[in-house]
């Protein structure tokens, strides 16, 4: 997945500089998913089939969540496994009856493949097979892998959801054209949504992933479908096999962003232009009100992106068109050409974006242009911070919810706070 | 293959982690796939340090596995030697790595560079953070700390001890660290290298010129130590000085290895905690049944203070540390309970609730635990949690550590007074069940005492003679149930379970007042 091709410096078409680096890279790995899919799906539940490190770093990702017996846990390879002595598959799939005795809500678990098992080749499709057979009809059993050699952090989602896939209900190839949002949102931002379309007359709207798993949404070639997320390039791979047509959308991050995801809906729909502005104009009038005061806070900052969930595209276009900010350099793990053009387009000329890492550079260059916001992951926070750089930490962008018209004002709040705050300390 | 749903311990390269970021001057290569960084966080967020660790990943990914993952590892030593410019370096694999076999060490090794080089051996599928930190620490000194030699003499100088065991990421081990050196520096015993927490590879070549070793925290130091007993004939202190007694045992084995009087060190009253402890208001402590798990230094030290310095009952003691298990269980003995030795936390509150524990003394997931059971907990032990950080300086060790333990292990119960006043004005109109705190209510309505203070009948009369089915309570007369209410509430739990039991064992099927105390009798032999 993160198989980079050669690519051309320069984006002659929008004027962005694309870079590509390569080296130590500081982001989390694709199991980090897991702590926020694992909410959404409210009966499914995600194994690990890992090390202790794997363990280690979602309950170290996950924070306090970990006390509340979240629907989450991991399958701790040990030597016996490794060296023969236990047969790796019975071992699996003793573990998994001893969970599912412990946790009878669960009706889709998700065996979720890491770098140990990658690298044995631990055949976790065929274990997801044998233990659907004989959990049927109780419970689902599928694999993705969120493996840190394969997946980057929000990458993780990514292959979840293009698991579900195959799974999905056959659409009739008569059925009236539907729309399906694909990406993880909070269930807030999904109902404002679902009113909007609603609103726009649309009636046959689905998400993905459904709030429980035998919900999910059917998928056919009237099916048209929309990113709400910038990460998902296996699921819609997966979805445009099946036969369904992806819209081309920027994201909705920002009242300009959300509009035009809206928008493309509305085109690829046939809706009136009066009735689509009556329907986004509320909604539009909010966003612009919570974000006015935002403005004189962000304007002129100049920002620096390190590489983190793919969602840097979309929130340096945010930043820079909706607020005013300067971009000294957008990092990003990991590039699609095609679900970003509209994005790409967006930026302003001679945007520098870098995919991929080598992070003593990036931070080298990160300290020379001493931005006066820094987006990072947690561990870089605190570091940057103490050399008197302001910081925003990007796994706060996926937990909070922020896309939307009125989720708008809370996004740009997450930029300012940091630089909010240092105005008020005396300390 | 073991199901875990949360765990005590990292893998053992975050044990080396914690080595290698609370030294100076060194540097660590981890072999490692790019999920392996969310272990800055650990340092950065967590124990809030204001500097990455110092530790290169190489962050291979799948599409190297089929090229040259070795290339890799080995540009990435080249790299950070040129930039960080360590005095030496440690290198090795975490659990992905260790299944390629790229032989980190050699690798290394065949760069050639001019500072030693340190390869670590850590096996991710057995072994675990503590285990990791400890081997980590014992080959640094090994390879740093020179050959054998025979002990400086001490004619014409102060002694000199190490101070062995405070890590980064360690429970309150930067407090702990400051008591130490305190008592050291009153006894008149000079402070030779501190390691591994702010010490320089150069410092641990000098670790020979000290007359013994002081072993803070043995799971990390121990190996080491031993290793340094060997080599310079040092001896070692082993006492970890948790509690007034441990500390003052502690100070006296520091004195007469060193040849100097503890007298005036424990002159007084170095710690607030004995009396404290003997004052009337601590009378209430008596026997309060406490469960104590978490690391082996830590729930060793907490269960002797508890029993014998607080005047608790130790019901429960356990730990993760499957390496300290012997010691453990036999601490456990002498309190007449058996050890709980295990790494799934699910074990831990099984065994919590099997022993009607009032107090809990764990880590951060005994706090939870504690919480969903509705009993007071404090927190003893690591795994770290940002709140294991306080600002103030906190310690667990030495004199000042003692008052520290006195607050934590006591402030989660009510005080002593407190609660027999509570008790004594339990159906005043001022403090019953349901009267909201008088300083909220002056201005507003009266407060709301109940109409009738009988309770309500039972709705449906069990006749005497069926007796209720097995393992069913017995019934509570209406009266029996009043009687009940006249016991302070803090018992009135125990007093109720108990009087169950004893109606249960005799297969009542009613209980009266007479029943009541009889238990009463019955139990409180």
């Amino acid at each position: 997945m993160n198989a980079h091709v050669s690519l051309p410096a320069t984006d002659a078409a929008c004027g962005v500089t694309i870079r590509q680096e390569r080296g130590q890279r500081a982001v989390f790995c694709g199991l980090t998913g897991i702590v926020w899919l694992h909410r959404k799906i409210q009966d499914a539940f995600f194994l690990v089939v890992g090390s202790r490190t794997c363990a280690h770093l979602i309950q170290s990702a996950a924070g306090v969540m970990i006390f509340a017996e979240p629907r989450f846990a991991t399958a701790i390879i040990d030597e016996r496994d490794l060296a023969g002595l236990a047969d790796m598959n019975e071992e699996l799939d003793r573990v998994t009856r001893r969970l599912i005795e412990r946790r009878p809500d669960i009706r889709l678990l998700f065996l979720v493949g890491s770098c140990p098992s990658e690298v044995i080749k631990l055949d976790l499709p065929r274990a997801a097979q044998r233990l659907s057979r004989s959990l049927s009809p109780d419970v689902r059993v599928l694999s993705y892998s969120g493996s840190g050699i394969e997946t980057t952090f929000t990458q993780g989602e990514d292959a979840c959801l293009a698991a579900l896939v195959p799974e999905l209900p056959r659409a009739a190839a008569e059925a009236a054209p539907s729309l399906l949002v694909v990406g993880a949102l909070a269930d807030v931002v999904e109902d404002q949504f679902s009113r909007l379309f609603a609103q726009m007359g649309l009636e046959h709207v689905a998400f993905l992933p459904a709030r429980r798993a035998g919900a999910m949404p059917a998928i056919g070639p009237n099916t048209r479908i929309l990113l709400a997320q910038p990460f998902l390039a296996d699921t819609a791979r997966a979805l445009e096999a099946r036969g369904a047509t992806r819209i081309p959308a920027p994201f909705p991050l920002g009242a300009e962003g959300t509009t035009a995801w809206l928008r493309a809906v509305a085109d690829a729909f046939g809706v009136d232009p009066r009735l689509f502005a009556e329907v986004t104009a509320p909604g539009l009038r909010r966003a612009e009100q919570a974000l006015a005061p935002y403005r004189a806070l962000l304007g002129g900052r100049r920002v620096f992106f390190f590489p983190d969930s793919q969602l840097e595209l979309p929130l340096a276009r945010f930043l820079s068109r909706e607020m005013g900010a300067d971009l000294i350099e957008v990092g990003t793990p990991y590039l699609h050409r095609g679900h970003m053009a509209p994005e790409l387009a967006l930026l302003p000329a001679g945007t520098q974006v870098v995919e991929g890492q080598s992070l003593d550079a990036q931070m080298d260059r990160c300290r020379a242009a001493r931005p006066d916001l820094t987006v990072c992951g947690l561990g870089l926070a605190n570091p940057l911070e103490a050399e008197g750089l302001a910081t925003k930490w990007s796994i706060e962008l996926l937990f909070t919810p922020i896309q939307g018209y009125d989720q708008a004002g809370d996004l740009a709040e997450l930029f300012a706070r940091p630089l909010v705050r240092r105005t008020r300390l005396e300390v | 293959m073991q199901l875990t749903l949360w765990t005590y311990e990292g893998p053992p390269h975050i044990g080396a982690m914690r080595v290698a970021t609370a030294m100076r001057g060194l540097h660590y290569v981890l072999h490692a796939p790019q999920g392996d960084t969310y272990a800055d966080l650990l340092f950065t967020m967590i124990e809030r340090r204001d500097a990455r660790p110092p530790v290169t990943y190489t962050t291979f990914q799948a599409r190297d596995l089929g090229a040259d993952t070795a290339a890799i590892f080995q540009n990435a030593v080249s790299e950070a030697y040129a930039r960080f410019r360590p005095e030496a370096m440690i290198v090795g694999a975490s659990c992905t790595a260790e299944l390629i076999q790229d032989d980190p060490g050699g690798l290394a090794r065949a760069l050639d560079l001019p500072i030693p080089v340190i390869p670590l051996e850590l096996p991710a599928y057995q072994k675990k953070e503590n285990w990791g930190a400890s081997e980590t620490f014992y080959r640094l000194v090994r390879a740093l700390a020179g050959p054998r030699a025979e002990p400086a003499p001490r004619e014409g100088r102060r002694p000199r001890c190490n101070i062995l065991g405070p890590t980064a990421l360690g429970f309150r081990h930067r407090d702990d660290l400051v008591e130490i050196e305190k008592l050291m520096a009153a006894l008149g015993v000079d402070v030779n290298v501190v390691a591994p927490w702010g010490a320089s590879p150069a410092d641990l070549g000098r670790l020979g010129a000290a007359d013994f070793n002081v072993v803070l925290y043995p799971e990390i130091a121990r190996a080491a130590a031993q290793h340094l007993q060997k080599t310079f004939g040092q001896p070692m202190v082993e006492t970890v000085p948790i509690g007034v007694g441990a500390t003052t045992r502690f100070v006296e084995e520091v004195a007469a290895l060193a040849g100097v009087d503890p007298a005036p060190v424990l002159a007084g009253a170095p710690s607030r905690l004995p009396w404290y402890s003997r004052s009337v208001d601590s009378t209430y402590l008596t026997g309060k049944r406490v469960f104590i798990f978490g690391d082996a230094t830590h729930a060793l030290a907490i269960a002797r203070v508890a029993a014998t310095e607080l005047g608790f009952k130790v019901v429960g003691l356990g730990t993760y540390t499957r390496e300290f298990a012997r010691e453990v269980r036999a601490e456990a003995a002498l309190h007449g309970i058996e050890a709980t030795i295990t790494d799934d936390y699910l074990d831990v509150e099984a065994a919590i609730q099997a022993a009607q524990a009032e107090l809990v003394l764990g880590t951060q997931m005994e706090r939870h635990v504690a919480k969903r059971l509705g009993l007071p907990c404090a927190v003893i032990s690591a795994p770290m949690h940002v709140q294991d950080f306080p600002a103030r300086h906190s310690p667990q060790m030495g004199f000042e550590g003692a008052n520290v333990l006195f607050d934590t292990l006591v402030h989660p119960l009510m005080m002593g007074l407190e609660e027999h006043l509570l008790g004594m004005f339990r159906e005043d109109a001022e403090f019953h069940d349901g009267a909201a705190p008088s300083h909220l209510t002056r201005h507003g309505t009266a407060p709301s005492v109940p109409a009738a203070a009988e309770p309500a009948a039972p709705a449906i009369e069990i006749p005497l003679t069926a007796p209720p089915p097995d393992d069913a309570p017995a019934a509570w007369e209406a009266s029996a149930e009043k009687e009940l209410k006249k016991i302070p509430f803090f018992v009135r739990g125990k007093a109720r379970a108990n009087t169950e039991r004893f109606a249960r064992e005799r297969a009542l099927s009613r209980i009266t007042v007479e029943t009541l105390y009889d238990a009463k009798a019955h139990f409180g032999r």
